[in-house]
């Protein structure tokens, strides 16, 4: 292909147009380090490392931290499962209704977050289930299963078929098929997928507020921070550090599927 | 590997339920889908439609009691002018919101898909998903400190001796406010920039398949820049642009942070459903407001259906 430059004015466009997707990213990470605790104001006065300490003395950070990390872990477990064995069988075959299970898998991100947390709730108060770990990670899961059926589904259709027809004729059990097999071809695959969902249940916020009850995740105690600020330089603080945090799996994710015909992440 | 073919044997024995289920297929199919399809069903669907079910019982409008006999009445209250407001407020929004975002994603889009090369693609690529992934809480929470009176946008306005611009600006009723993080124009702002990476993906990936040779040939044809956007590039890139207005639709009709944390005391519909749903205790009401997002994206998703949207996704 011809080597083409694009005029001046596009280019300032798009560049333009990133610097305004970035800037505002980095502005929480400066005021992170604002020596004032009172108010917004810009440009900060002064820098300090002063709030990282105080953030780091505060037992209902760690707490919401260690709860969101919990629901993370187990919702991407479930959502890694779910997600294999609905995009094994999508990609694998053809059959009644196979268009119905695809949209069902997007159904939950497709419509908004405040209508699974809604659907949720009602559906938690007519069956009298308490709110509890376990009413967010059913919530979590049920959306992240898209991100890993996204990846999966994409893999499985290079995969050839002839692989696992050879490995079964050669009188392999499905089981050593799978681990001999299926799973060192779809790895990376599952392995991004389970980093963007793991992102995605780390950050969620819609959903949660309607499953979650009087417990309180990362993204929760942000909110009450933000609707009702108490130390607000921490707040800035936390907000850095999930910044930094989400972006880890992304760009591991990115890594993985780099180069291939599906770069994972493209749809949340 | 080796393990087998020290078997010996030259089809070793193998459990009966593998073959068995190599034999039918079917069965395996079943296998593999259940677990996936209970799950989504039962929690999913359930939950659907137990929202819905909801949506048909009414409160006691004296003891706050929720009566679980089927009837209508909640669907009539939604039809009250204060909660038509609500409703053509979120959908005013939700359509300016969109035409902004195609707006602003579209020169980043077509630039990434015809121009950016090598190391430039990587750049652009992650420059939106690392933006798309961030929290958005934080995200929200950035432009309430740009937004703020003290904030950013105002120290620059005063900077440049344009102080006076902005409280004209602030104090025009409808999009105005105090200042700028609590007034409309915040509110709209805050929703472009979080939805707007939804918008870029899906453009640029209807971008990537128009050839440049295409582009060419109508230049060389002897249209003039504007004419081959508006005949040929526009025409292409549509479906991806429907593709990204299902997302900034369905996103901004559904939210109810921004509003709240970004904005007036005006409701939005998302507002109204969690506002109704905690404070308010009048859960038939809210499911009833639930339903009108997924009517609206219904009948979105049905044109959009028909304008190929989906082949871009």
């Amino acid at each position: 292909m011809r080597f083409e430059r694009a005029p001046w004015w596009l280019k300032a466009l798009a560049g333009g147009g990133l610097l305004f997707l970035h800037l505002p990213i980095l502005l929480v990470f400066l005021y992170a380090f604002t020596t004032e605790d009172r108010s917004y104001v810009w440009p900060p006065p002064g820098l300090t490392l002063h709030w990282f300490a105080r953030a780091w003395a505060r037992p209902d950070i760690w707490e919401a931290l260690w709860l969101s990390l919990r629901v993370a872990l187990v919702a991407t477990a479930v959502a890694l499962v779910l997600g294999t064995l609905c995009a094994a069988a999508v990609a694998r075959s053809r059959f009644f209704g196979r268009e119905a299970v695809s949209l069902l898998v997007v159904l939950p991100i497709a419509l908004p977050g405040i209508i699974t947390g809604i659907a949720l709730r009602s559906a938690f108060s007519l069956a009298d289930i308490p709110f509890s770990f376990w009413t967010i990670v059913l919530g979590h899961a049920t959306f992240c299963v898209v991100v890993v059926y996204n990846n999966a589904v994409a893999r499985f259709r290079r995969v050839s078929g002839n692989l696992i027809e050879a490995s079964m004729d050669l009188g392999a059990t499905y089981g050593q098929t799978l681990r001999h097999v299926i799973l060192p071809n779809i790895a990376t695959a599952l392995l991004a997928g389970g980093m963007l969902a793991f992102a995605l249940s780390f950050d969620e916020v819609i959903v949660t507020t309607f499953t979650a009850g009087q417990q309180a995740t990362l993204p929760i105690w942000m909110l009450e921070e933000l609707v009702r600020p108490r130390e607000r330089p921490v707040t800035n603080v936390v907000a850095m550090v999930v910044v930094l945090v989400t972006f880890l799996p992304i760009l591991g994710a990115y890594h993985l599927t780099r180069g291939t015909d599906t770069v994972a992440g493209s749809g949340k | 590997m080796t393990v087998m073919a020290d078997a010996g044997a030259p089809r070793p024995a193998r459990s009966g339920v593998s073959d068995a289920l190599w034999r039918h297929p079917r069965l395996m199919l079943v296998l593999l889908l259940a677990p996936p399809l209970l799950w989504l069903g039962i929690v999913y669907l359930g939950s659907l439609f137990a929202l819905l079910a909801q949506s048909f019982f009414s409160i006691d409008e004296f003891s706050g009691v929720i009566d679980r006999t089927p009837t209508l009445k909640t669907y009539g209250e939604l039809l009250r002018p204060a909660n038509l407001d609500i409703i053509w407020r979120t959908v005013l929004m939700a359509a300016l919101v969109t035409v902004a975002s195609v707006t602003v994603a579209f020169p980043i889009a077509y630039y990434a898909a015809r121009y950016a090369r090598g190391r430039w693609k990587a750049v652009f690529y992650l420059g939106v998903m690392l933006p798309l992934w961030s929290s958005y809480l934080v995200k929200v929470y950035a432009w309430k400190l740009i937004l703020a009176k003290e904030g950013i946008v105002g120290w620059g306005f005063e900077g440049l001796g344009l102080g006076w611009l902005l409280d004209a600006f602030l104090s025009v009723p409808g999009i105005g406010g105090n200042s700028l993080s609590v007034s409309p124009t915040g509110t709209f702002i805050v929703f472009v920039y979080v939805w707007l990476p939804y918008m870029i993906l899906p453009i640029q990936a209807a971008l990537e398949r128009v050839p440049g040779s295409l582009v060419e040939a109508s230049g060389d044809l002897g249209a003039s820049p504007g004419q081959t956007f508006r005949h040929v590039l526009w025409p292409l890139a549509l479906p991806g642009v429907v593709a990204g207005s299902i997302f900034t639709f369905s996103l901004t009709l559904g939210d109810y942070i921004i509003p709240q944390i970004v904005g007036t005391s005006a409701r939005f519909i998302g507002l109204a459903v969690y506002q109704y749903q905690g404070t308010a205790g009048n859960v038939p009401l809210a499911a009833a407001f639930a339903v009108v997002p997924i009517v609206i994206m219904g009948i979105y998703l049905a044109v959009a259906k028909r304008m190929g949207a989906f082949d871009a996704l």
